[in-house]
């Protein structure tokens, strides 16, 4: 009897260690990734420290698929920076170069506008309805570094949602059989 | 132990790693060069110069735009991106920044140009303030890489000015 149970309960024991031991590597997982996330953000000034490239706009400078990583200083706006905008009513920002600015004199506030290098003409007709200028606001920040290709992986996983589902199941799943 | 699994996932790693490593490495490289660009740029005629309907000033000028960027060409350069912007003053505004021209430089061995060539660009002021102003022309290069760190510089070349009278 004594035996006995104290091998059942060595064995439970050994189970519940082991699950709890599973759930806190998946935490550390998790919680290490937002870190990353939000100390980038944080170094950056920037609400979204990279971007994906979706479009051929940048052509052939920027493709489809390459991530710019962006910061976002209190040095001013100026012409030929590359820079990652919302537009109001759009949810998906813009990644283009800046062709004209007008800085006031007192405020410092700021008129820019913007154009693709490989579109014909500048960024008007992209704007909201009647806006003809960006101001500082709309700017979420400045592209300084460039990697290609990388994106892809966010591009594949956000058009074919089953490849991301699976990915997951799969990552979780190696998580919770893995031992040690 | 050494499971399929276990030996994927290190093979991947490690060439992630490597390829991680290459890529900072390449773009590490860039900051020795040291480049001595060249531009100038002249104002061979100011085709028009008027005052919008919405008493906007607006100019049209045929430029002659030479330069020799070959010096900003490394092996991890994948295009310059050049632009020439007439800058500004105004009692408004304290600084004005209209681009006039770009181009984009695909490889070193077309680094080396002189165009002829109207404003690509409508030189429009805001408001009314073009009339005898003073400007510069600056020469802006963009480097954009095949991976990694972007650079800019500029050449600022001063002393232009706009006609007295609308013309």
């Amino acid at each position: 009897m004594g035996f006995i149970g104290d091998q059942v309960e060595s064995i439970r024991s050994m189970q519940v260690r082991q699950v709890v031991t599973q759930i806190i590597s998946l935490g550390m997982i998790v919680t290490s990734a937002l870190i990353i996330w939000k100390g980038l953000m944080v170094a950056t000034g920037s609400e979204s420290p990279v971007v994906v490239v979706l479009s051929g706009s940048m052509e052939p400078g920027f493709k489809r698929g390459d991530i710019l990583f962006l910061h976002m200083s209190k040095e001013p706006i100026r012409t030929g920076e590359i820079v990652v905008f919302n537009i109001d009513g759009r949810e998906i920002p813009i990644v283009h170069r800046v062709i004209k600015v007008h800085e006031r004199q007192e405020s410092g506030e700021v008129d820019i506008l913007t154009k693709g290098d490989n579109n014909f003409g500048d960024d008007r007709l992209l704007y909201a309805q009647g806006q003809l200028w960006l101001q500082k606001h709309h700017i979420m920040g400045r592209a300084v570094g460039y990697l290609p290709y990388v994106g892809w992986v966010t591009i594949v996983m956000t058009e074919k949602p089953i490849i991301k589902y699976l990915l997951i199941g799969a990552l979780g799943l190696l998580v919770i059989t893995s031992k040690e | 132990m050494h499971s399929f699994g276990h030996r994927a996932n290190a093979v991947a790693t490690f060439a992630l790693t490597i390829l991680a490593a290459m890529c900072f490495a390449a773009s590490f490289s860039d900051s020795f060069n040291s480049p001595t660009p060249t531009a100038s740029v002249k104002i061979l005629n100011i085709n028009w110069f008027q005052k919008e309907a919405n008493a906007n000033d607006e100019v049209s000028m045929t430029l002659n735009i030479s330069a020799d960027l070959s010096s900003l060409f490394t092996w991890n350069t994948k295009q310059v991106f050049v632009f020439v912007a007439a800058e500004y003053e105004t009692p408004q505004n304290a600084l004005n920044q209209v681009s006039l021209w770009d181009g984009i430089i695909p490889a070193k061995e077309h680094a080396k140009f002189l165009i002829h060539t109207t404003n690509k660009y409508r030189f429009i002021d805001q408001g009314s303030n073009l009339k005898g102003r003073d400007f510069n022309l600056t020469m802006h290069w963009h480097i954009m890489p095949k991976t990694g760190k972007m650079f800019a510089d500029k050449i600022v070349m001063t002393g232009y000015q706009l006609p007295e009278q609308y013309r």
